[in-house]
């Protein structure tokens, strides 16, 4: 039938953007459907070695997952009241889906959204190392928001304080490369070492941000300041505003809290 | 046959070379070239778009209404980048990350789409295909070279391995920053231009315009 038609005609036109259409979908679905569950493996894996080398672990020649097996806990966070939880196993808790799913999260108000997650999760998962004594060591939060064009998911490590930071580590963004990608630069997120997350131990509300022009190193909040990246005002608000809201009253600032006075 | 096939494998790497003769893909070559791990995948990448976008749309081109020509080859490169992509993803992680947008701007590259309007809309598929592989390599040298000389002359070290101890490890060697940034790759680019025109003066361009001489008895 193909043969007897013009390739002009309406006809043979549409006949071929259809088909060409067909073909390439399946295609291109095949290959997603097919290389998900290898691709699935690789950003866990991801994730654990983003965990890690925020929290600044030593690997000592071990693999990822057996580092991530000996030396971190795993714990789920009541995040409305500060403490710990085991009503959902934080093995298999997956915090990103249950974000998404209405009977496990809340909207989260305009007013108070700065960094435009929409939704807010119940429990959130986060990380523990700890002491020779058995005392919490590390706490790794999980924190997000958005950026310029993209969600930026990533860590924020913590001393066992709950104040002062060891690393901020983004596993996944879509922020320009060059510009909002240099969150990915070893040289900037080497700055976030030893900042204070909040002025004083009875304070809710963060003081850490990025500031733009360069930190002023002998003004005393210079502490709780981090270089913004240039040429990416955008990405740095972001930044700032995620830890902002992530370590207030709405994100883990009542677990700190809780933690700091041993009622976590 | 055997004589043609290798004619049409080895033009574009030196003799029609599409980034040194046709000046097309820069931006890429811009980009990916800090590494010379990222550099490679990105050559491997570009060789299977071009080679594979060529086969399909030589093998269908009798076919393509011409009204919707550009469309249809751009819907068959938009579906192998994006498998392309997809088995980055699945298979090298973490150059996929590094890669970020670029794999994905292969869409934009312009070899792909010049060699399928150019060659495969007009040749049988098996020569089409090895015209995509050949651009590619064309590419690919370009590629490796400029890779090659930010890396080890900006970092000190090829594919990762250490070449050259840094001044910062207690070595000799003071890493050349600007190797790192994207004109760099201008510039060896321009370099390697210069060299292949001045060893193949056929490439050499006409010059468009040239500047009329003033005799002094002309100016007022």
């Amino acid at each position: 039938m193909l043969k007897n038609l013009s390739n002009d005609s309406i006809a043979k036109t549409l006949i071929v953007a259809v088909a060409l259409c067909l073909v390439c979908s399946i295609v291109v679905s095949g290959s997603a459907v097919y290389l998900r569950p290898l691709q699935n493996a690789n950003k866990a894996l991801d994730k654990q070695r983003n965990i890690i080398s925020v929290a600044g672990i030593a690997t000592g020649g071990l693999s990822v997952p057996q580092v991530f097996e000996q030396h971190i806990e795993a714990r789920v966070v009541d995040l409305s009241t500060g403490k710990f939880t085991d009503a959902v196993d934080a093995s298999s808790y997956d915090q990103r889906k249950a974000a998404k799913d209405p009977a496990r999260s809340e909207a989260v108000a305009r007013d108070i959204d700065i960094a435009s997650i929409k939704r807010r999760e119940r429990y959130a998962t986060v990380y523990l190392t700890h002491n020779a004594q058995g005392g919490i060591d590390r706490i790794i939060l999980p924190v997000r928001g958005y950026g310029l064009w993209s969600t930026l998911w990533g860590f924020l490590a913590v001393e066992g304080d709950g104040n002062t930071v060891i690393g901020l580590s983004f596993y996944e963004h879509a922020e320009t490369p060059g510009l909002g990608g240099e969150v990915d630069n070893p040289a900037w997120k080497a700055l976030w070492s030893g900042k204070q997350v909040y002025a004083g131990t009875q304070t809710v509300q963060p003081a850490i941000a990025l500031v733009k022009g360069g930190v002023d190193a002998s003004q005393p909040q210079a502490v709780h300041q981090v270089d913004a990246l240039s040429g990416a005002t955008l990405t740095s608000r972001g930044v700032t505003n995620l830890l902002q809201y992530w370590l207030g009253e709405q994100g883990f600032s009542p677990f700190l809290q809780n933690l700091r006075e041993g009622r976590a | 046959m055997a004589e043609s096939t290798k004619k049409i494998l080895a033009e574009p790497v030196f003799d029609n070379n599409p980034i040194a003769l046709q000046v097309l893909g820069i931006c890429s070559a811009l980009a990916v070239t800090t590494k010379l791990e990222t550099a490679l995948i990105m050559c491997l990448a570009l060789t299977a778009v071009t080679a594979f976008s060529n086969l399909f749309i030589s093998l269908i081109r009798n076919h393509i209404p011409s009204s919707i020509r550009i469309i249809v080859q751009m819907t068959i490169i938009a579906s192998l980048v994006i498998v392309v992509d997809q088995v980055l993803k699945a298979f090298a992680y973490d150059v996929a990350k590094q890669l970020s947008v670029f794999v994905g701007l292969i869409i934009t590259n312009c070899i792909v789409m010049g060699r399928a309007e150019a060659y495969a809309m007009k040749n049988p598929p098996w020569p089409s295909f090895i015209d995509g592989i050949g651009n590619g390599l064309g590419y690919s040298v370009i590629l490796i070279v400029v890779g090659t000389i930010r890396e080890l002359l900006g970092s000190g070290s090829l594919l990762g391995f250490k070449i050259l101890p840094l001044i910062t490890d207690g070595g000799w060697y003071t890493p050349n920053g600007l190797l790192l940034l994207p004109p760099s790759a201008f510039f060896i680019i321009g370099l390697f231009i210069w060299a292949l025109r001045t060893k193949k003066p056929a490439q050499i361009e006409k010059p468009d315009y040239q500047i009329h001489a003033v005799h002094r008895t002309e100016v007022v």
